[in-house]
């Protein structure tokens, strides 16, 4: 499925802004993309697997509140950088 | 294979004359300042992590290779950049700073930020400690790749006591810092923390106790109590490791072990001025002498220089008397102030001593605080400041 990366992890994908991963829910994709991009999940999900609280992930532009959200092949996922002050 | 050569190093009249290299944390990214082999000249390095809060820059006195980062970005998770050049290259910690996973249905710690940074004991190579804030304490022993609790502090039955509620807490988050190892003793080691006060572990952080006896803590009502003080920064003197002085938020102090109570040394400061501040720095050679920043903590707090009119403090005799060394400083309409990581001395004969501002400058004196030099202007708000010798 098709992941969307903000420009505040970009250093991570080596500047890519879209890249291909696959799980069946919201924690096995990041686990993968932690993989390949080695780092990027801390700085998304806190220790408890809570999504930091100026990071939101959408899917199919719902979003996502919980890892153990299930995803579909065909899904689409945007990680968004949010509002954190100056 | 002939022997790598070392650089020599020149004496000058009456004292040493080498290279410096300042790292400096900011709330925008990190920076270094190389000097001259007589601190006249320096030049500005960076920035590294644009954007990113960093906190502390920490180089390792034991190789002359490694520094340690410790940032985090307004939107990202805490993290810590590693270098082992000296901070040309850089690259994160494979695994950071992070509290246990609490168990199903219990609320548990997340690591807002790491704090403070310090080598651990010159005979445990590549072994790093981090305090973070909330309040915990880890330990690496790979050079700041991988890092794991000191559950000794962060599982101790009584350190939800120690360090308070989250309503507690200072403006910026509790933090754990002034991590102090005994020279003598790789497992006799000091913390601090705000709030929470001063705590001590002989036997390699597996269990601590408080260290507070003397110390006030005007913000809680009654006598004061055996934990819970607000330690600004507190160090440990290397040459008389039983000495610690600390810059508190209710003064300035200083212990003599094995006693083990809190002097009052901050009363001998002019009343005008009073006793508040964050950062302490020790003479590396001296015992006696300590810099201090004084700031304005009457009413509301300002958190600026006493009066608009900067100054560093200095005593010569563990606190007897305090000297005023403001030459070369703005002498009005100057509102900033130096946090409590933003100052620190270099090892060279004088001494030099150095202080990042709130206002985003570096300033530097190479003659102890008698006359003070700035050595940079217009960084973002500076969080950090610390001193390195060039080259290995």
């Amino acid at each position: 499925m098709k992941v969307l990366v903000p420009s505040q992890l970009r250093d991570y994908t080596g500047g890519k802004h879209l890249v291909e991963a696959s799980g069946a829910s919201l924690a096995a994709l990041l686990a993968e993309l932690d993989l390949r991009y080695p780092g990027i999940r801390f700085r998304v999900i806190d220790e408890q697997d809570s999504i930091r609280r100026h990071i939101k992930i959408f899917v199919n532009g719902k979003q996502a509140r919980a890892l153990d959200l299930a995803l579909a092949e065909r899904d689409e996922i945007v990680i968004v950088g949010a509002l954190s002050g100056g | 294979m002939a022997p790598k050569s070392r650089r020599s190093r020149k004496r000058a009249p009456g004292g040493t004359a080498e290279p410096v290299m300042l790292f400096i944390g900011t709330r925008k990214g990190a920076f270094t300042l190389k000097s001259d082999a007589r601190r006249r000249q320096w030049r500005i390095g960076g920035p590294h992590f644009l954007g990113q809060v960093v906190n502390h820059v920490v180089p390792d006195p034991r190789d002359r290779k490694t520094v340690l980062c410790a940032a985090r970005a307004g939107h990202l998770g805490p993290t810590v950049f590693r270098s082992i050049d000296y901070g040309r290259t850089w690259r994160e910690a494979s695994r950071p700073p992070a509290f246990p996973k609490a168990a199903e249905g219990e609320k548990g710690l997340s690591v807002s930020h790491v704090f403070w940074l310090q080598p651990a004991h010159p005979s445990e190579a590549g072994v790093w400690y981090a305090g973070t804030s909330p309040q915990g304490l880890f330990r690496s022993e790979d050079g700041g790749d991988t890092w794991e609790g000191v559950a000794g502090f962060n599982a101790h039955p009584m350190r939800a006591q120690w360090v308070g509620g989250e309503q507690e807490a200072p403006p910026d988050g509790a933090t754990l810092h002034s991590i102090n190892v005994d020279p003598r003793d790789p497992q006799h080691l000091y913390i601090a923390m705000s709030l929470g006060g001063a705590f001590e572990s002989t036997d390699g952080g597996r269990d601590w106790q408080p260290l507070n006896r003397g110390c006030a803590a005007d913000f809680i009502p009654g006598p004061p109590p055996e934990y819970g003080q607000d330690v600004h920064c507190m160090r440990l003197h290397p040459l008389r490791p039983d000495r610690l002085y600390q810059q508190n938020h209710c003064g300035i102090y200083r212990m003599e072990r094995p006693e083990g109570r809190w002097q009052r040394i901050g009363a001998a400061m002019p009343k005008r001025i009073g006793d508040i501040g964050f950062p302490l720095v020790l003479h590396p050679r001296d015992p006696d002498t300590a810099w201090v920043f004084p700031m304005d903590g009457g009413t509301v707090w300002p958190r600026v220089s006493v009066g608009g009119r900067p100054a560093v403090y200095v005593t010569r005799d563990a606190g007897k008397r305090w000297q005023r060394q403001d030459q070369g400083l703005p002498v009005r309409q100057a509102w900033w102030t130096v946090k409590r990581q933003s100052m620190c001395t270099d090892a060279l004969d004088p001494v030099g001593v150095y202080f990042g501002t709130t206002s985003g400058e570096a300033w530097g004196s190479s003659t102890e605080g008698r006359r003070w030099v700035c050595l940079a202007r217009h960084l973002p708000h500076i969080y950090s400041i610390e001193a390195g010798a060039i080259g290995g």
